[in-house]
């Protein structure tokens, strides 16, 4: 649900990094932050537990710049990974204008990724709305690690719906800016065809 | 709001009787400042002692505030909890849900109290409900008439206008 205002010609859309407990979503936030301008930034915001897993959320806003007069801000946030914080996954999916699934490539995380994207579907589906629906891109990260699963099989497990999707190691940023700019095309597009 | 919700379009005229509202409150109620915010985070109107804060910041984690406290209520088997008050050893933040919609927050500190606060804002939210119900009637009715202005400006959008906006980065 993007808010749009015309007095201040200001688009705000909010983008969500979902994905299972440590498969790096707060990392790609960090890194578009610490890249990014800082003029073109706000703060970020790490509601977290003292040893760093996310407790509620991540939170960044930024600036794109204008298009046809109207200042464009995108604001970021992260779910929590881990399974017994769903409730609070809730609440963030809530309003969300597009949506970037973070997984681990690893082997033995294949099990958590495909039960994320699960509870995906399921919390997005008690909202009234789905991934069919919604802007969504796929980011298949910690390619740099040697126990990755192939991307053949990465696409077979959780990309049924084919959307774009970008192999990326976070820690680095490889990939970080290519899944961000393929998101906010998707949500920009569809605020295009929407209105 | 239904789930999923729609689009909140607000137009100049209604923004201008939102900062109106907002100012008389933060005067009435002797406050610092006063914001509201959407409940998905987006900041949409504030009026006071601003220039120091980091409102973008205060708005998300606002809502993210109010989202915990509705989980909260809804465990309790209540609709909602309508009001917070946070005490500081300074400054004190109210926050209340207008129309079910949205959040009003008055920052104040001892040159106020909770007591003026809550009393002002009880006012001030019957005004901000009146006029929220003003713009979703505005929006049903006049929904072909908005989206036209915003579609003339936003249809000739190009995807290199977006390209554009990542070539800084």
């Amino acid at each position: 649900m993007s808010f749009i205002n015309y007095s201040a010609r200001e688009i705000n859309c909010k983008i969500v990094y979902y994905g299972p407990g440590l498969c790096g979503k707060t990392t790609n936030l960090q890194h578009i932050y610490k890249k990014v301008d800082p003029a073109a930034k706000g703060k970020l915001i790490s509601l977290a537990t003292e040893t760093e897993r996310t407790l509620f959320f991540d939170f960044m806003p930024l600036h794109l710049g204008e298009i046809r007069g109207f200042k464009v801000r995108l604001h970021l946030y992260t779910v929590p990974g881990q399974v017994f914080y769903d409730a609070s996954r809730k609440l963030i999916l809530k309003g969300a204008d597009g949506i970037v699934f973070v997984a681990d490539s690893q082997l033995e995380r294949m099990e958590s990724n495909i039960e994320s994207l699960q509870n995906l579907e399921q919390n997005l589906g008690e909202q009234g709305l789905s991934l069919e629906k919604l802007p969504f891109v796929l980011q298949y990260n910690k390619r740099d690690l040697p126990n990755v699963v192939s991307v053949e099989d990465l696409q077979r497990a959780l990309n049924s719906r084919t959307v774009p999707w970008y192999e990326a190691t976070a820690t680095t940023g490889v990939g970080v800016f290519e899944t961000l700019k393929a998101i906010a095309k998707l949500v920009l597009q569809e605020l295009k065809k929407k209105e | 709001m239904p789930p999923g919700g729609s689009n909140l379009i607000i137009l100049d005229e209604d923004f201008k009787r939102i900062n109106a509202s907002l100012t008389r409150l933060n005067q009435e109620a002797r406050g610092k400042a006063v914001f509201l915010i959407d409940k998905n985070g987006q900041l949409i109107a504030s009026q006071g002692e601003t220039a120091g804060l980091d409102t973008t910041s205060l708005a998300s984690l606002t809502a993210g505030n109010i989202a915990a406290t509705g989980g909260l209520a809804q465990i309790l088997g209540e609709k909602e909890f309508s009001v917070l008050f946070h005490e500081g050893e300074r400054d004190h933040l109210h926050i209340s849900i207008v129309a079910q919609r949205v959040i009003l927050v008055v920052i104040f500190d001892n040159r106020s109290s909770l007591g003026l606060v809550r009393l002002r804002v009880k006012k001030a939210s019957e005004d901000l409900t009146r006029i929220f119900a003003d713009i979703l009637k505005k929006l049903e009715r006049e929904a072909g008439k908005a989206r036209a202005l915003f579609t003339t400006q936003f249809a000739e959008i190009t995807d290199e206008d977006i390209d554009n906006l990542f070539a800084k980065g």
